[in-house]
Protein backbone atom coordinates (compact mmCIF):
# COMPACT_ATOMS: atom_id res chain seq x y z
CA UNK A 1 0.00 0.00 0.00
CA UNK A 2 2.49 2.55 1.46
CA UNK A 3 5.07 1.46 -1.95
CA UNK A 4 2.30 2.25 -4.71
CA UNK A 5 1.94 5.49 -3.25
CA UNK A 6 5.85 6.41 -3.72
CA UNK A 7 5.24 5.88 -7.42
CA UNK A 8 1.62 7.57 -8.17
CA UNK A 9 1.37 11.00 -6.48
CA UNK A 10 4.64 11.80 -4.56
CA UNK A 11 3.43 14.85 -3.88
CA UNK A 12 0.73 14.25 -1.45
CA UNK A 13 2.50 11.31 0.69
CA UNK A 14 5.43 13.60 0.71
CA UNK A 15 5.31 14.80 4.29
CA UNK A 16 4.56 11.63 5.35
CA UNK A 17 7.47 9.24 4.36
CA UNK A 18 10.69 9.40 4.13
CA UNK A 19 11.98 9.34 0.55
CA UNK A 20 15.59 9.76 0.83
CA UNK A 21 18.01 12.88 1.75
CA UNK A 22 16.80 15.85 0.72
CA UNK A 23 19.53 18.73 0.34
CA UNK A 24 18.60 22.02 2.13
CA UNK A 25 20.28 25.05 0.59
CA UNK A 26 20.45 28.45 1.90
CA UNK A 27 17.69 30.24 -0.42
CA UNK A 28 17.90 34.08 -0.46
CA UNK A 29 14.22 34.64 -0.81
CA UNK A 30 11.84 34.78 2.67
CA UNK A 31 7.57 35.25 1.74
CA UNK A 32 7.22 37.98 4.13
CA UNK A 33 2.90 37.80 3.27
CA UNK A 34 0.79 40.55 2.67
CA UNK A 35 -2.02 42.01 -0.27
CA UNK A 36 -1.91 45.08 -1.84
CA UNK A 37 -4.66 46.50 -4.00
CA UNK A 38 -5.21 49.27 -6.43
CA UNK A 39 -8.28 51.05 -8.36
CA UNK A 40 -8.47 53.53 -10.52
CA UNK A 41 -11.19 55.81 -10.63
CA UNK A 42 -12.23 59.03 -12.76
CA UNK A 43 -9.88 61.38 -11.01
CA UNK A 44 -8.96 59.50 -8.29
CA UNK A 45 -7.12 56.04 -7.72
CA UNK A 46 -6.67 54.52 -4.20
CA UNK A 47 -3.70 52.54 -3.18
CA UNK A 48 -4.61 50.05 -0.16
CA UNK A 49 -2.61 47.51 1.70
CA UNK A 50 -2.98 45.52 5.00
CA UNK A 51 -0.14 45.76 7.01
CA UNK A 52 1.14 42.65 8.24
CA UNK A 53 4.56 41.36 8.06
CA UNK A 54 4.79 37.53 9.13
CA UNK A 55 7.24 34.84 8.14
CA UNK A 56 5.97 31.32 8.34
CA UNK A 57 3.92 30.86 10.95
CA UNK A 58 4.91 34.28 12.65
CA UNK A 59 4.33 37.62 12.33
CA UNK A 60 6.97 40.02 12.72
CA UNK A 61 5.35 43.29 13.02
CA UNK A 62 1.56 44.04 12.75
CA UNK A 63 2.26 48.25 12.13
CA UNK A 64 3.94 47.76 8.31
CA UNK A 65 2.29 49.13 5.83
CA UNK A 66 2.92 47.69 2.22
CA UNK A 67 2.37 51.73 0.78
CA UNK A 68 5.28 54.18 -0.41
CA UNK A 69 4.57 57.61 -1.10
CA UNK A 70 6.69 58.01 -4.46
CA UNK A 71 5.09 61.36 -5.70
CA UNK A 72 2.57 63.87 -4.92
CA UNK A 73 0.26 61.94 -7.67
CA UNK A 74 1.78 58.25 -7.27
CA UNK A 75 1.89 55.47 -4.65
CA UNK A 76 3.43 52.52 -4.92
CA UNK A 77 2.20 48.79 -2.63
CA UNK A 78 4.96 46.17 -2.47
CA UNK A 79 4.14 42.98 -1.07
CA UNK A 80 5.86 39.66 -1.67
CA UNK A 81 10.07 39.50 0.26
CA UNK A 82 10.24 42.31 2.45
CA UNK A 83 14.30 42.94 1.76
CA UNK A 84 13.09 43.05 -1.70
CA UNK A 85 10.60 45.66 -1.44
CA UNK A 86 12.70 48.12 1.02
CA UNK A 87 15.47 48.24 -1.64
CA UNK A 88 13.61 48.23 -4.70
CA UNK A 89 11.57 51.56 -3.10
CA UNK A 90 15.06 52.93 -2.48
CA UNK A 91 16.11 52.60 -5.77
CA UNK A 92 13.16 54.13 -6.94
CA UNK A 93 13.47 57.31 -5.15
CA UNK A 94 17.25 57.41 -5.95
CA UNK A 95 16.23 57.03 -9.80
CA UNK A 96 12.80 59.86 -9.28
CA UNK A 97 15.99 62.75 -7.31
CA UNK A 98 18.13 62.15 -10.26
CA UNK A 99 15.70 62.57 -12.91
CA UNK A 100 14.28 65.63 -11.08
CA UNK A 101 17.92 66.71 -10.73
CA UNK A 102 18.40 66.36 -14.57
CA UNK A 103 15.43 67.01 -16.24
CA UNK A 104 13.97 69.55 -13.56
CA UNK A 105 9.77 67.94 -13.57
CA UNK A 106 8.38 65.22 -11.28
CA UNK A 107 8.43 61.82 -12.98
CA UNK A 108 4.57 61.47 -14.04
CA UNK A 109 3.01 57.99 -13.28
CA UNK A 110 3.84 56.03 -16.70
CA UNK A 111 7.16 57.38 -16.39
CA UNK A 112 7.75 55.81 -12.85
CA UNK A 113 6.27 52.26 -14.33
CA UNK A 114 8.18 51.96 -17.26
CA UNK A 115 10.99 53.14 -15.24
CA UNK A 116 10.39 50.27 -13.12
CA UNK A 117 9.95 47.66 -15.49
CA UNK A 118 13.38 48.05 -16.60
CA UNK A 119 14.51 48.31 -12.96
CA UNK A 120 12.85 44.89 -12.65
CA UNK A 121 14.28 43.58 -15.35
CA UNK A 122 17.46 44.29 -14.98
CA UNK A 123 17.84 41.72 -12.32
CA UNK A 124 16.11 39.30 -14.73
CA UNK A 125 18.17 36.44 -13.43
CA UNK A 126 18.19 36.90 -10.21
CA UNK A 127 14.86 38.66 -9.49
CA UNK A 128 13.30 41.00 -6.55
CA UNK A 129 10.71 39.10 -5.40
CA UNK A 130 8.38 41.78 -4.94
CA UNK A 131 4.65 41.91 -6.85
CA UNK A 132 4.54 45.81 -7.51
CA UNK A 133 1.53 48.10 -7.83
CA UNK A 134 1.57 51.76 -8.92
CA UNK A 135 -1.52 53.89 -8.30
CA UNK A 136 -1.55 57.63 -9.05
CA UNK A 137 -3.06 60.11 -11.56
CA UNK A 138 -1.32 60.77 -15.33
CA UNK A 139 -1.14 63.41 -17.09
CA UNK A 140 -4.63 64.25 -17.85
CA UNK A 141 -5.73 63.91 -14.45
CA UNK A 142 -7.73 60.18 -14.34
CA UNK A 143 -6.70 57.65 -12.21
CA UNK A 144 -4.04 54.91 -13.35
CA UNK A 145 -3.34 52.02 -11.75
CA UNK A 146 0.28 49.89 -13.42
CA UNK A 147 0.77 45.92 -12.07
CA UNK A 148 3.61 44.10 -12.35
CA UNK A 149 5.13 40.87 -12.27
CA UNK A 150 8.33 40.35 -10.55
CA UNK A 151 10.41 40.47 -13.97
CA UNK A 152 8.98 43.06 -15.48
CA UNK A 153 5.99 42.96 -17.17
CA UNK A 154 3.51 45.67 -16.73
CA UNK A 155 0.24 46.52 -18.07
CA UNK A 156 -2.47 49.38 -17.26
CA UNK A 157 -5.59 48.56 -15.70
CA UNK A 158 -8.37 49.77 -13.96
CA UNK A 159 -8.01 47.54 -10.85
CA UNK A 160 -5.70 45.33 -9.81
CA UNK A 161 -5.07 43.06 -6.77
CA UNK A 162 -1.20 41.38 -6.06
CA UNK A 163 0.20 39.70 -3.22
CA UNK A 164 -1.07 36.91 -0.70
CA UNK A 165 -4.94 37.14 -0.92
CA UNK A 166 -4.71 38.28 -4.88
CA UNK A 167 -6.15 34.91 -6.06
CA UNK A 168 -9.12 35.91 -3.62
CA UNK A 169 -9.77 39.24 -4.55
CA UNK A 170 -9.14 39.54 -7.99
CA UNK A 171 -12.13 37.40 -8.93
CA UNK A 172 -14.26 39.40 -6.40
CA UNK A 173 -12.92 43.36 -8.19
CA UNK A 174 -13.74 41.60 -11.77
CA UNK A 175 -17.26 41.25 -10.60
CA UNK A 176 -17.67 44.35 -8.57
CA UNK A 177 -15.64 47.27 -10.80
CA UNK A 178 -15.57 44.76 -14.18
CA UNK A 179 -19.01 43.80 -14.19
CA UNK A 180 -17.94 40.56 -15.36
CA UNK A 181 -19.99 37.54 -16.06
CA UNK A 182 -23.26 39.44 -14.97
CA UNK A 183 -26.45 39.58 -17.18
CA UNK A 184 -28.35 42.84 -17.37
CA UNK A 185 -26.64 45.21 -14.98
CA UNK A 186 -26.01 49.11 -15.86
CA UNK A 187 -22.12 50.05 -15.73
CA UNK A 188 -22.18 52.67 -13.74
CA UNK A 189 -18.66 54.35 -13.16
CA UNK A 190 -16.80 54.10 -10.01
CA UNK A 191 -17.21 56.82 -7.26
CA UNK A 192 -14.41 57.59 -4.87
CA UNK A 193 -17.13 56.92 -1.46
CA UNK A 194 -18.30 53.49 -3.12
CA UNK A 195 -14.89 52.44 -4.26
CA UNK A 196 -13.05 52.84 -0.72
CA UNK A 197 -16.57 51.15 1.05
CA UNK A 198 -15.69 48.11 -1.78
CA UNK A 199 -12.15 48.50 -0.93
CA UNK A 200 -12.50 48.42 2.67
CA UNK A 201 -15.20 45.39 2.55
CA UNK A 202 -12.37 43.18 0.50
CA UNK A 203 -9.83 43.58 2.36
CA UNK A 204 -12.20 42.26 5.59
CA UNK A 205 -13.39 39.33 3.27
CA UNK A 206 -9.09 38.77 2.77
CA UNK A 207 -8.75 38.71 6.54
CA UNK A 208 -10.81 35.69 7.15
CA UNK A 209 -9.62 33.32 4.48
CA UNK A 210 -6.09 34.33 4.00
CA UNK A 211 -3.49 33.91 7.21
CA UNK A 212 -0.68 36.36 6.07
CA UNK A 213 -3.35 39.27 5.41
CA UNK A 214 -4.75 41.13 8.66
CA UNK A 215 -4.04 43.56 11.45
CA UNK A 216 -5.05 46.48 9.90
CA UNK A 217 -5.48 47.96 6.27
CA UNK A 218 -3.68 51.17 5.32
CA UNK A 219 -6.29 53.02 2.38
CA UNK A 220 -3.40 55.59 0.58
CA UNK A 221 -6.72 58.02 -1.82
CA UNK A 222 -5.23 59.75 -4.32
CA UNK A 223 -6.59 63.36 -5.72
CA UNK A 224 -5.40 66.28 -7.31
CA UNK A 225 -5.97 67.74 -3.83
CA UNK A 226 -2.96 65.14 -2.96
CA UNK A 227 -2.87 61.70 -1.33
CA UNK A 228 -5.25 61.38 2.25
CA UNK A 229 -4.64 58.16 4.38
CA UNK A 230 -6.79 56.55 6.56
CA UNK A 231 -6.24 53.45 8.44
CA UNK A 232 -9.03 50.56 9.31
CA UNK A 233 -8.59 47.90 11.96
CA UNK A 234 -9.09 44.27 10.81
CA UNK A 235 -9.07 40.87 12.02
CA UNK A 236 -5.66 40.34 14.22
CA UNK A 237 -5.83 36.34 14.68
CA UNK B 1 32.98 34.50 -29.10
CA UNK B 2 31.04 34.64 -25.74
CA UNK B 3 33.15 37.15 -24.37
CA UNK B 4 32.85 39.42 -27.26
CA UNK B 5 29.14 39.05 -26.35
CA UNK B 6 29.47 40.11 -22.75
CA UNK B 7 32.11 43.24 -23.43
CA UNK B 8 29.59 44.40 -25.86
CA UNK B 9 26.73 44.30 -23.07
CA UNK B 10 28.56 45.58 -20.72
CA UNK B 11 29.66 48.77 -22.56
CA UNK B 12 27.46 51.84 -22.34
CA UNK B 13 25.85 52.35 -25.21
CA UNK B 14 27.60 55.39 -27.70
CA UNK B 15 24.79 58.12 -27.16
CA UNK B 16 22.11 56.89 -24.94
CA UNK B 17 21.37 58.81 -21.58
CA UNK B 18 21.07 56.02 -19.95
CA UNK B 19 23.74 53.04 -20.31
CA UNK B 20 22.61 49.92 -21.96
CA UNK B 21 23.45 47.63 -18.25
CA UNK B 22 20.63 50.01 -16.73
CA UNK B 23 18.15 47.35 -18.21
CA UNK B 24 20.13 44.67 -20.38
CA UNK B 25 20.36 41.86 -17.16
CA UNK B 26 23.58 40.51 -16.40
CA UNK B 27 24.58 36.90 -17.36
CA UNK B 28 24.64 34.63 -15.14
CA UNK B 29 27.92 33.39 -15.63
CA UNK B 30 29.39 36.80 -14.35
CA UNK B 31 27.41 36.15 -11.25
CA UNK B 32 29.82 38.06 -8.62
CA UNK B 33 29.55 34.12 -6.48
CA UNK B 34 31.13 32.50 -9.11
CA UNK B 35 34.02 31.02 -7.33
CA UNK B 36 36.29 30.36 -10.36
CA UNK B 37 36.98 32.14 -14.04
CA UNK B 38 34.78 30.92 -17.15
CA UNK B 39 37.38 29.18 -19.43
CA UNK B 40 36.41 28.64 -22.27
CA UNK B 41 36.42 24.89 -22.15
CA UNK B 42 35.08 24.45 -18.49
CA UNK B 43 31.01 23.51 -18.94
CA UNK B 44 29.02 26.83 -18.29
CA UNK B 45 26.90 25.37 -15.17
CA UNK B 46 29.58 25.92 -12.45
CA UNK B 47 27.55 29.08 -11.70
CA UNK B 48 24.78 29.71 -8.99
CA UNK B 49 21.54 30.21 -9.92
CA UNK B 50 18.96 31.07 -7.70
CA UNK B 51 15.57 28.92 -8.20
CA UNK B 52 12.89 31.55 -8.15
CA UNK B 53 9.51 30.92 -5.62
CA UNK B 54 7.16 32.25 -8.40
CA UNK B 55 6.35 31.43 -11.85
CA UNK B 56 6.45 33.36 -14.73
CA UNK B 57 3.76 34.41 -17.21
CA UNK B 58 3.68 31.41 -20.49
CA UNK B 59 1.30 29.41 -22.45
CA UNK B 60 -0.51 31.42 -25.63
CA UNK B 61 -1.53 31.17 -28.99
CA UNK B 62 -0.42 33.21 -31.70
CA UNK B 63 -0.29 32.93 -35.54
CA UNK B 64 0.44 34.48 -38.70
CA UNK B 65 0.55 33.97 -42.24
CA UNK B 66 0.79 35.07 -45.68
CA UNK B 67 -1.72 35.90 -48.77
CA UNK B 68 -2.67 37.83 -51.53
CA UNK B 69 -3.63 41.00 -49.45
CA UNK B 70 -0.45 41.27 -46.64
CA UNK B 71 -0.24 39.54 -43.77
CA UNK B 72 -2.51 38.49 -40.95
CA UNK B 73 -1.17 38.76 -37.19
CA UNK B 74 -3.76 37.13 -34.73
CA UNK B 75 -3.13 36.33 -30.92
CA UNK B 76 -4.86 35.57 -27.87
CA UNK B 77 -5.09 37.65 -24.81
CA UNK B 78 -4.68 35.82 -22.02
CA UNK B 79 -1.20 35.90 -19.49
CA UNK B 80 -1.14 32.79 -17.17
CA UNK B 81 1.30 32.11 -14.44
CA UNK B 82 1.12 28.49 -13.23
CA UNK B 83 -2.30 28.05 -12.68
CA UNK B 84 -3.97 31.54 -12.43
CA UNK B 85 -4.86 33.76 -14.93
CA UNK B 86 -2.46 36.91 -14.36
CA UNK B 87 -4.37 38.80 -17.03
CA UNK B 88 -6.69 38.27 -19.07
CA UNK B 89 -6.53 41.06 -21.50
CA UNK B 90 -3.09 41.23 -22.33
CA UNK B 91 -1.42 43.06 -25.63
CA UNK B 92 0.27 40.41 -27.74
CA UNK B 93 0.59 42.22 -30.86
CA UNK B 94 2.72 45.15 -30.71
CA UNK B 95 3.59 47.33 -33.65
CA UNK B 96 7.73 48.70 -33.80
CA UNK B 97 7.05 50.60 -36.80
CA UNK B 98 4.65 51.51 -39.26
CA UNK B 99 5.47 48.33 -41.52
CA UNK B 100 6.51 45.62 -38.68
CA UNK B 101 4.57 44.06 -35.85
CA UNK B 102 5.73 41.57 -33.58
CA UNK B 103 3.45 38.88 -32.26
CA UNK B 104 5.19 37.90 -28.96
CA UNK B 105 4.80 34.35 -27.24
CA UNK B 106 6.69 32.80 -24.11
CA UNK B 107 7.72 34.73 -20.82
CA UNK B 108 5.62 38.32 -20.84
CA UNK B 109 8.37 40.27 -19.15
CA UNK B 110 11.05 38.55 -21.59
CA UNK B 111 9.18 39.44 -24.89
CA UNK B 112 7.95 43.04 -23.48
CA UNK B 113 11.51 44.17 -22.38
CA UNK B 114 13.20 42.58 -25.29
CA UNK B 115 10.60 43.97 -27.78
CA UNK B 116 11.32 47.22 -26.14
CA UNK B 117 14.67 46.76 -27.05
CA UNK B 118 14.25 45.58 -30.60
CA UNK B 119 12.59 49.19 -31.23
CA UNK B 120 14.78 51.41 -29.77
CA UNK B 121 17.45 49.84 -32.19
CA UNK B 122 15.16 49.67 -35.47
CA UNK B 123 14.97 53.72 -34.83
CA UNK B 124 18.95 54.16 -33.83
CA UNK B 125 19.77 52.53 -37.30
CA UNK B 126 16.90 54.61 -38.87
CA UNK B 127 18.30 58.05 -37.66
CA UNK B 128 21.95 56.73 -38.22
CA UNK B 129 21.38 54.89 -41.75
CA UNK B 130 18.63 57.13 -42.55
CA UNK B 131 16.60 54.37 -43.83
CA UNK B 132 14.29 51.41 -42.44
CA UNK B 133 15.99 48.00 -41.51
CA UNK B 134 14.62 45.36 -43.81
CA UNK B 135 12.42 42.42 -42.18
CA UNK B 136 15.03 40.28 -42.70
CA UNK B 137 17.84 42.51 -41.18
CA UNK B 138 15.34 43.03 -38.40
CA UNK B 139 14.87 39.54 -37.81
CA UNK B 140 18.89 38.88 -38.27
CA UNK B 141 19.90 41.89 -35.14
CA UNK B 142 17.25 40.54 -32.77
CA UNK B 143 18.91 36.85 -33.33
CA UNK B 144 22.24 37.86 -32.85
CA UNK B 145 21.04 40.67 -29.71
CA UNK B 146 19.25 37.05 -28.30
CA UNK B 147 22.39 34.56 -28.61
CA UNK B 148 25.01 35.64 -25.37
CA UNK B 149 21.43 34.42 -23.72
CA UNK B 150 20.96 31.09 -25.01
CA UNK B 151 21.19 28.62 -22.18
CA UNK B 152 19.67 30.65 -19.77
CA UNK B 153 16.19 31.19 -18.57
CA UNK B 154 15.24 33.82 -21.43
CA UNK B 155 12.15 32.54 -23.44
CA UNK B 156 11.25 34.67 -26.20
CA UNK B 157 9.35 33.31 -29.59
CA UNK B 158 8.66 36.51 -31.73
CA UNK B 159 7.12 36.25 -35.07
CA UNK B 160 7.90 39.31 -36.98
CA UNK B 161 5.09 40.06 -39.85
CA UNK B 162 5.72 42.94 -41.83
CA UNK B 163 5.95 44.63 -45.27
CA UNK B 164 9.32 45.57 -46.91
CA UNK B 165 9.55 48.74 -48.99
CA UNK B 166 11.42 48.48 -52.35
CA UNK B 167 14.37 50.04 -51.91
CA UNK B 168 14.90 53.55 -52.16
CA UNK B 169 11.90 54.09 -49.82
CA UNK B 170 13.22 55.85 -47.19
CA UNK B 171 10.40 56.37 -44.98
CA UNK B 172 8.98 54.65 -42.15
CA UNK B 173 7.05 56.09 -39.40
CA UNK B 174 7.78 55.79 -36.16
CA UNK B 175 5.31 53.37 -34.32
CA UNK B 176 3.40 56.43 -32.62
CA UNK B 177 2.93 57.67 -35.84
CA UNK B 178 1.29 54.62 -37.54
CA UNK B 179 -1.95 54.61 -39.14
CA UNK B 180 -4.59 53.14 -36.72
CA UNK B 181 -7.32 52.73 -39.05
CA UNK B 182 -10.71 50.67 -38.77
CA UNK B 183 -10.94 47.71 -41.43
CA UNK B 184 -13.95 48.32 -42.95
CA UNK B 185 -12.21 50.27 -45.63
CA UNK B 186 -12.22 48.96 -48.72
CA UNK B 187 -9.41 46.59 -49.80
CA UNK B 188 -9.22 47.48 -53.59
CA UNK B 189 -6.79 50.14 -53.47
CA UNK B 190 -4.65 46.45 -51.64
CA UNK B 191 -4.82 44.43 -54.58
CA UNK B 192 -4.32 46.98 -57.18
CA UNK B 193 -0.64 47.40 -56.37
CA UNK B 194 -0.52 43.47 -56.44
CA UNK B 195 -0.44 40.81 -58.91
CA UNK B 196 -2.94 38.67 -57.92
CA UNK B 197 -0.33 35.12 -58.69
CA UNK B 198 2.00 33.92 -56.11
CA UNK B 199 4.95 34.98 -58.94
CA UNK B 200 4.13 38.25 -58.41
CA UNK B 201 5.45 37.47 -54.99
CA UNK B 202 8.72 36.14 -55.73
CA UNK B 203 8.88 38.53 -58.82
CA UNK B 204 10.15 41.11 -56.02
CA UNK B 205 12.36 39.27 -53.89
CA UNK B 206 13.26 42.34 -51.47
CA UNK B 207 9.96 44.31 -51.33
CA UNK B 208 6.32 42.81 -50.16
CA UNK B 209 4.68 40.92 -47.15
CA UNK B 210 7.55 38.90 -44.67
CA UNK B 211 6.93 36.56 -41.95
CA UNK B 212 9.74 35.75 -40.04
CA UNK B 213 10.24 33.33 -36.84
CA UNK B 214 12.47 33.97 -34.00
CA UNK B 215 13.26 32.36 -30.88
CA UNK B 216 15.82 32.76 -28.28
CA UNK B 217 16.71 29.19 -28.66
CA UNK B 218 18.53 30.74 -31.54
CA UNK B 219 16.31 29.92 -34.39
CA UNK B 220 15.51 31.78 -37.10
CA UNK B 221 12.91 31.08 -40.29
CA UNK B 222 11.37 32.61 -43.13
CA UNK B 223 7.94 31.02 -43.92
CA UNK B 224 4.18 31.43 -45.29
CA UNK B 225 2.71 30.44 -41.63
CA UNK B 226 3.89 29.85 -38.02
CA UNK B 227 1.89 29.63 -35.16
CA UNK B 228 3.75 29.85 -31.61
CA UNK B 229 2.71 28.47 -28.53
CA UNK B 230 0.64 26.27 -26.32
CA UNK B 231 -1.92 26.35 -28.60
CA UNK B 232 -0.74 26.12 -31.58
CA UNK B 233 -0.90 22.72 -32.90
CA UNK B 234 -4.63 23.30 -32.74
CA UNK B 235 -4.21 26.53 -34.52
CA UNK B 236 -2.15 24.67 -37.39
CA UNK B 237 -4.48 22.50 -37.95
CA UNK B 238 -7.39 24.81 -38.82
CA UNK B 239 -4.90 26.73 -40.71
CA UNK B 240 -3.12 24.08 -42.74
CA UNK B 241 -6.59 23.34 -44.08
CA UNK B 242 -7.83 26.67 -45.48
CA UNK B 243 -4.71 28.84 -45.73
CA UNK B 244 -3.74 29.11 -49.47
CA UNK B 245 -2.37 32.15 -51.16
CA UNK B 246 -5.81 33.97 -52.62
CA UNK B 247 -7.52 33.80 -49.66
CA UNK B 248 -9.65 37.48 -49.78
CA UNK B 249 -9.27 39.62 -47.15
CA UNK B 250 -12.55 38.60 -44.89
CA UNK B 251 -11.78 35.30 -45.62
CA UNK B 252 -8.03 35.15 -44.03
CA UNK B 253 -9.54 37.29 -40.79
CA UNK B 254 -12.28 35.23 -40.40
CA UNK B 255 -9.66 32.13 -40.57
CA UNK B 256 -6.83 33.83 -38.30
CA UNK B 257 -10.47 34.48 -35.87
CA UNK B 258 -11.56 30.80 -36.16
CA UNK B 259 -7.89 29.28 -35.54
CA UNK B 260 -7.08 31.10 -32.63
CA UNK B 261 -10.88 30.67 -31.34
CA UNK B 262 -10.56 26.78 -31.50
CA UNK B 263 -7.06 26.82 -29.85
CA UNK B 264 -9.00 28.58 -26.83
CA UNK B 265 -10.93 26.46 -26.52
CA UNK B 266 -9.23 23.21 -26.65
CA UNK B 267 -6.10 24.74 -24.54
CA UNK B 268 -6.58 25.94 -21.09
CA UNK B 269 -3.47 28.22 -21.41
CA UNK B 270 -4.72 30.29 -23.86
CA UNK B 271 -7.91 32.11 -24.33
CA UNK B 272 -9.91 35.56 -23.72
CA UNK B 273 -9.71 37.67 -26.43
CA UNK B 274 -8.35 37.72 -30.15
CA UNK B 275 -6.49 40.73 -31.48
CA UNK B 276 -6.02 40.64 -35.19
CA UNK B 277 -4.06 42.77 -37.15
CA UNK B 278 -3.17 42.90 -41.13
CA UNK B 279 0.11 44.45 -42.58
CA UNK B 280 -0.23 45.87 -46.00
CA UNK B 281 2.02 47.88 -48.57
CA UNK B 282 0.19 51.30 -46.31
CA UNK B 283 0.98 50.51 -43.12
CA UNK B 284 -0.67 48.15 -40.56
CA UNK B 285 -4.71 48.23 -39.45
CA UNK B 286 -5.34 46.81 -36.24
CA UNK B 287 -9.14 45.20 -35.44
CA UNK B 288 -11.08 45.87 -32.45
CA UNK B 289 -10.66 43.18 -29.79
CA UNK B 290 -13.09 40.49 -30.20
CA UNK B 291 -14.27 38.89 -26.79
CA UNK B 292 -14.45 35.10 -27.82
CA UNK B 293 -16.82 33.90 -25.49
CA UNK B 294 -19.54 35.48 -27.97
CA UNK B 295 -17.84 33.79 -30.34
CA UNK B 296 -18.39 30.78 -28.58
CA UNK B 297 -21.83 31.09 -28.37
CA UNK B 298 -22.20 31.96 -32.13
CA UNK B 299 -20.86 29.02 -32.92
CA UNK B 300 -23.40 27.11 -30.53
CA UNK B 301 -26.39 28.66 -31.90
CA UNK B 302 -24.84 27.70 -35.75
CA UNK B 303 -25.16 24.00 -34.65
CA UNK B 304 -27.80 24.26 -32.91
CA UNK B 305 -29.02 25.36 -36.30
CA UNK B 306 -27.87 22.66 -38.06
CA UNK B 307 -29.24 20.10 -35.59
CA UNK B 308 -32.63 21.44 -35.94
CA UNK B 309 -31.81 21.30 -39.95
CA UNK B 310 -31.14 17.56 -40.00
CA UNK B 311 -34.03 16.93 -37.53
CA UNK B 312 -36.82 19.17 -40.69
CA UNK B 313 -35.46 17.05 -42.74
CA UNK B 314 -35.11 13.66 -41.29
CA UNK B 315 -38.82 13.76 -40.48
CA UNK B 316 -39.67 14.85 -44.21
CA UNK B 317 -37.71 12.17 -45.47
CA UNK B 318 -39.71 9.48 -42.91
CA UNK B 319 -43.04 11.19 -43.88
CA UNK B 320 -42.24 10.81 -47.64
Amino acid sequence: MLSSHTFEDPGKMRDYHYTGPVEHRFSPYSFNGGTVLAVAGEDFAIVASDTRLSEGYSIHSRDSPKCYKLTDTTVIGCSGFHGDCLTLTKIIDARLKMYKHSNNKTMTSGAIAAMLSTILYGRRFFPYYVYNIIGGLDEQGKGAVYSFDPVGSYQRDTYKAGGSASAMLQPLLDNQIGFKNMEGVQHVPLTQEKAVQLVKDVFISAAERDVYTGDALRVCIITKEGISEQTVPLRKD
Amino acid sequence: MTDFGLRRLKKPGRNSGIPLQFFIPTLPNSAPFNPRPSLPFSPSNHSVTVSRPFPLSHGTTTLGFIFQGGVIAAADSRASAGGLVACPAVHKITPIHSHLVVTSSGSGADCMLWERILAREIRLYQLRHRRCLSICGTAKLLSFMLHPFKGTDVCVALTLCGWDKETGNTDCAKRSEASSFITDDSSSAVVSRRDVTAMAHSASPNGGPKLIYVCSDGARLKGDIFSVGSGSPYAYGVLDREQRWSLSKEEAISLAREAVFRATHRDAYSGNKVDIFHITAQGWSQRKREDLKEEYYRDMERRAKIVEERKRVTKLDALG
